[in-house]
């Protein structure tokens, strides 16, 4: 039975290895989509609707066609569709230069009936809002309701009950390196694509189905990606669109999304927003929870939350609807429904605590069925000193008031088949791991650098890995659900073990001894049962000459696991006058199986706790009722955390098993909800809306007063 | 951003020359262009000349001697915010300058710049928003989302006055040179901004055909200290929630002058007299401080999202008196 061994026995797997891309990345070495420039490359650009909800009465190019420098201008809406959110795609245009792709498309007139539009959820909830779906009656979804156990009974079973309602605004992903992509074709049948993907394949699939081309005439490479969180999955409108442009004019085009429309067509998480009813028992058990709740994912559906979460409720009804706008849809974002509903359910957790004169770990700790996370509110507790924390919330004197809290997540992320993968001895004594999966940030290339190097005894650096690429034609799963690591490791695994058995099966008779007896270790084959009998790697692979081994991999459901727990405590500290809340310090106690690679799986530990810290303090998409439009689709009032706001972060790798799973996406899970804890604890006041800036804490500061 | 004619600024008089007669808009200067730039590729503005100013000479300069400072136009903001003369008798300037936007910016955002930015209302910043300050019907701020405006001086346009350096600067007591085609004049930098009330459309009194060249600032007092305090929700960069930027002359614990004005809640530096009499003459403590801070607010008229302004501002108040005392 494959297994990855003992942790004794791993000279790499496991250990903290510095990222291979990394000083490329910070050098600007590192090619990502955007840097791509072709021989010959236009410029592509998307006009797009500025009303909300309109009737297209017409569209004429033709100016826009005769601007000097404009190579192909195409209609993406007809006569009579309709426009139904800012940022709606209208038309397309290729130029010599992004500045005259920019000026064309101002040349294109668009003639709209505006129809009245809803922006806010409350608009669209109101009783007289215009309908803006078809197909739904109103402007909200069927219910979907789930009833467990007895909630009337339950509820009668209780000693405290809170009653509350929490709210998540929509977050975008704000990707730094927006959407978009470089289109070439190499003739009528041959199309390639420098794409900021998640998923090189899932692109050139449907890129080919889009061209009528069979699939592997279209080749599709991200060698390195600015960031998805979600977003990146297929070409999108502006993929298809640039490879159209591309075809028309015979040359190559780029076309990268606009910071704003990045935040207006590119995906969001939706918001959420829920009214709970919950009650314990006075020996502290979870026992009734009725929850209300709907969530807007812009004009489609989608806006699903995690209620209630990660705890056991034996009796509860829940009941959510989808609310639509006139906004660009949602995506997945980074744990999708996820932080938000943790974020309510801890936040609830903490009150009914508070009813029951309990600690709100101990309240946990009842109603937790996750032995894994109890062993990690031990862990984390002590890291952040958790009995230094305010008994009475709000306790501290002074203007600048300390507090804690406690947060939890839950996430999948076992991986699944669909990769292929090739491992490759060359006679140089060079190797070579080649797969379809690709590098969007999480460091899978030097994971599978570090596999191959482990299994031929060589240094990561020794193995050259290609991935983001679909031209080799080894598939392998889009980068979503945390499952690129455990999709992708086990099938390198075997494959670099096909490969050595090969390599030995060539060298055993040389050695005189059963192949089964050859073990490598320190650029040398040698034989385990007489240690006098050795070759130097080189020597060896030498003798291969022209027939170089290629093996391929094979998925095993032995190397990886799914299911992963994980628990932060978050200390923060609020200045009372201005309302500013700074967070001290984080501790993410994040289960991950085994982790390949310590140093890049803290790091995404440390990136999905900054995200956390963002939408707990900061982000928050503002639409206009009256224009339609979003206010900060930019980055100077769509505020990310920056270097000020990063706290200190203690990242625990909490190994539980020594199988794959993937943390990609939950380490922002339990963040928000720990840092509004936190801020309770601190000042005494809840605030049960995100983002938590200086206006809500001093409207909550100020209402305790009065 | 459409397209433009570039010149090189050669002398003032070459400048004021290709101004006159243009009206807004038609020809604008350029200096660091840290937000002239965001507002041409927001198609906010559309001149048809940029007159590069960076080209003057020695409208950088920053001198500073018994008589006071004398800060050229063209001073970056890194400038101001380093000079150890200012950081160390005028430290709620370098203060003000530290806490502009960030690093990059700082280093090529100018002085003149910074006291004639234009709004970021969001309204204003996107070019498809008609609103009353581009001679539109309506603030769109009155019924839509207002957290950034103003609670002082509003009516009708509740833009605030994004500017760090200017209350710090009229705070100091600063005046500014200004050369137009009939020459040049001085005048108190209090005295330069204007309220919507008076121009809806403009922030200030400068004329179209006219350049701001210095702000000269009048020497320390002794005993004086002086601080800026800015309130944002996040670290950098970020436009103030509220400013106040004091100057305080001190026998102890005892306000022998006040100087206090607030950005950040007006289309315009705020000077708050209120405040200033609140502390003027007193022992400075708790309640003395509290007061200051209530009565600089007690004319505060919050729209719909920013009434947390009104008691940001205060605290920001009587934190900044007490910091006095010690
Ligand atoms: C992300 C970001 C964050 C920022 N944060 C802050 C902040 O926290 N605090 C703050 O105060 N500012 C902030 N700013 C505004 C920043 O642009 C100014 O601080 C800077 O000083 C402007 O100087 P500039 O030389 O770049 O101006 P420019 O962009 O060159 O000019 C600005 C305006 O002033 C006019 N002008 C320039 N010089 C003169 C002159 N000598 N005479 C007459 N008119 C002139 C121009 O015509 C133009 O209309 C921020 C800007 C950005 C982009
Ligand atoms: S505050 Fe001023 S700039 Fe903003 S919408 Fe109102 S009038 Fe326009």
């Amino acid at each position: 039975m494959a297994s990855w061994g003992e942790a004794s026995e791993s000279r790499l797997i496991g250990k903290r290895i510095p990222r291979l891309s990394g000083r490329d990345k910070v050098t600007g070495k590192a090619k990502y989509t955007f840097d791509i420039n072709r021989p010959g490359m236009l410029y592509g650009r998307i006009l797009r609707s500025e009303i909300a909800h309109a009737n297209v009465v017409g569209v004429d190019l033709s100016e826009a066609e005769a601007l000097p420098g404009v190579k192909a201008v195409i209609q993406i809406v007809e006569v009579g569709n309709k426009i139904r959110y800012q940022g709606q795609e209208i038309a397309a245009v290729a130029a010599e230069t992004d500045d005259i792709a920019k000026d064309a498309i101002r040349l294109i007139h668009v003639d709209l009936e505006e129809l009245p539009h809803v922006v806010t959820e409350a608009d669209a909830m109101a009783e007289d809002a215009p309908q803006i779906r078809d197909d739904w009656a109103g402007n909200q979804s069927n219910p979907n309701v789930r009833e467990e156990g007895d909630l009337e009974g339950g509820f009668a079973q209780a000693a405290v009950e809170v009653e509350a309602t929490y709210h998540a605004p929509v977050q975008t992903h704000v990707c730094l390196e927006t959407h978009g992509n470089v289109a070439e074709w190499e003739d009528e049948q041959n199309l390639t694509v420098w794409a900021s993907t998640q998923g090189v394949f899932g692109v050139r699939n449907d890129l080919a189905g889009s061209f009528n081309l069979p699939a592997n005439q279209v080749r599709v490479i991200t060698e390195h990606m600015g960031g998805g969180f979600g977003s990146k999955f297929g070409p999108g409108v502006e993929g298809r669109r640039v490879a159209e442009l591309a075809r028309i004019t015979g040359r190559p085009v780029k076309l990268m999304l606009t910071r704003k429309a990045e935040h207006l067509v590119a995906g969001n998480r939706p918001s959420m927003t829920q009214h709970v009813r919950a009650g314990a028992t006075g020996d502290g058990r979870l026992i009734a929870y009725d929850m209300k709740g709907h969530g807007t994912g812009g004009i489609s559906s989608g806006a699903g939350f995690q209620a209630p979460y990660v705890y056991d409720v034996p009796n509860l009804r829940t009941e959510r609807v989808n609310v639509a706008v006139n906004v660009g849809n949602q995506r997945a974002m980074r744990a999708p429904g996820h932080p938000q509903g943790a974020f309510a359910m801890d936040s609830l957790m903490d009150e009914l605590a508070e009813k029951l004169g309990m600690n709100p770990l101990e309240f946990r700790r009842i109603n937790d069925p996750s032995e894994v996370r109890q062993a990690q509110y031990t862990l984390g507790a002590q890291e952040i000193g958790w009995h230094r924390r305010n008994s009475v919330p709000g306790a501290g004197t002074g203007v600048k008031k300390r507090g804690m809290g406690v947060g939890s997540g839950q996430w999948g992320g076992g991986g699944g088949r669909g990769t292929q993968a090739r491992v490759t001895i060359n006679s140089d004594g060079t190797v070579e791991a080649v797969t379809g999966t690709q590098d969007i940030g999480t460091g899978i290339r030097t994971a599978i650098a570090i596999i191959v190097a482990e299994e031929f005894g060589l240094a990561p650096t020794d193995i050259m890995v290609t991935v983001g690429d679909s031209g080799p034609g080894l598939p392998s799963g889009g980068s979503g659900g945390s499952q690129t690591t455990a999709s992708v490791a086990p099938v390198i695994k075997t494959a670099a073990a096909a490969a050595k058995q090969k390599l030995f099966e060539r060298i055993a008779p040389q050695l005189n001894a059963p192949v089964g007896d050859l073990r490598v270790g320190n650029r040398t084959i040698y034989v385990v049962s007489d240690r006098t009998k050795t070759i130097k790697w080189e020597l060896a692979t030498g003798q291969l000459g022209m027939d170089s081994i290629s093996e391929g991999g094979e998925w095993d459901e032995e190397l990886r696991q799914g299911g992963v727990a994980g628990t932060q405590f978050a200390e923060v500290e609020v200045d009372t006058e201005i309302g500013e809340v700074r967070v001290i310090k984080i501790v993410a106690v994040q289960d991950c199986g085994l982790a390949i690679n310590r140093l890049t799986t803290e790091s995404q530990i440390n990136g999905g706790v900054i995200m956390g810290l963002g939408q707990a303090l900061l982000e928050e998409r503002l639409m206009d009722a009256l224009t339609g439009r979003m206010l900060n689709a930019n980055l100077e009032d769509y505020k990310v955390p920056g270097t000020f706001e990063i706290p200190e972060i203690k990242s625990i790798v909490f190994d539980t098993h020594r199988k794959v799973t993937g943390i990609g996406e939950p380490p922002c899970i339990p963040t928000p909800g720990a840092i509004a804890n936190a801020v309770y604890n601190a000042i005494g006041v809840r605030v049960r809306e995100l983002p938590i800036t200086p206006d809500k804490i001093l409207t909550a500061l100020a209402e305790k007063k009065a | 951003m459409e397209k433009f004619s570039y010149v090189n600024a050669t002398s003032l008089e070459q400048v004021t020359a290709l101004l006159s007669d243009s009206g807004w808009g038609e020809v604008m200067l350029i200096a660091g262009g840290t937000d002239l730039l965001a507002e041409l590729k927001e198609y906010v503005e559309t001149p048809k000349t940029l007159i590069n100013l960076k080209t003057l000479p020695g409208m950088d300069a920053i001198e500073a001697d018994a008589s006071g400072l004398k800060i050229g136009a063209l001073a970056t903001v890194a400038d101001i915010a380093r000079h150890p003369t200012i950081q160390q008798h005028y430290t709620v300037l370098a203060q003000a300058a530290g806490s502009v936007a960030t690093p990059q910016i700082r280093n090529v955002g100018t002085l003149g710049g910074n006291l004639c930015q234009r709004p970021r209302c969001w309204y204003y910043r996107d070019e498809n928003t008609h609103c009353l300050k581009k001679g539109g019907d309506i603030c769109y701020a009155v019924d839509g989302l207002s957290k950034y405006h103003a609670i002082l001086g509003g009516d009708p346009v509740y833009i605030v006055h994004p500017s760090d350096l200017a209350p710090a600067l009229i705070a100091l007591g600063a005046s500014l040179k200004i050369v137009g085609p009939e020459g040049e004049k001085t005048m108190s930098l209090e005295e330069f901004f204007t309220l919507p009330a008076a121009n809806p459309f403009r922030e200030n009194v400068l004329e179209p055909n006219e350049i701001v060249v210095e702000v000269q600032v009048p020497p320390a007092k002794p005993n004086s200290k002086s601080f800026y305090l800015k309130a944002r929700e996040k670290g950098a960069p970020d436009f103030a929630l509220a400013s106040v930027a004091a100057v305080f002359e001190m026998d102890g614990k005892t306000c022998k002058s006040a100087s206090v004005v607030l950005g950040g809640v007006a289309p315009a530096p705020w000077r708050s007299k209120e405040a200033e009499a609140a502390l003027t003459g007193k022992m400075v403590d708790d309640t003395v401080s509290k007061q200051a801070g209530a009565d600089a607010v007690k004319d505060a008229q919050p729209l719909n999202d920013n009434a947390y302004k009104v008691t940001l501002t205060q605290n920001l108040i009587s934190r900044a008196a007490m910091m006095a005392t010690s």
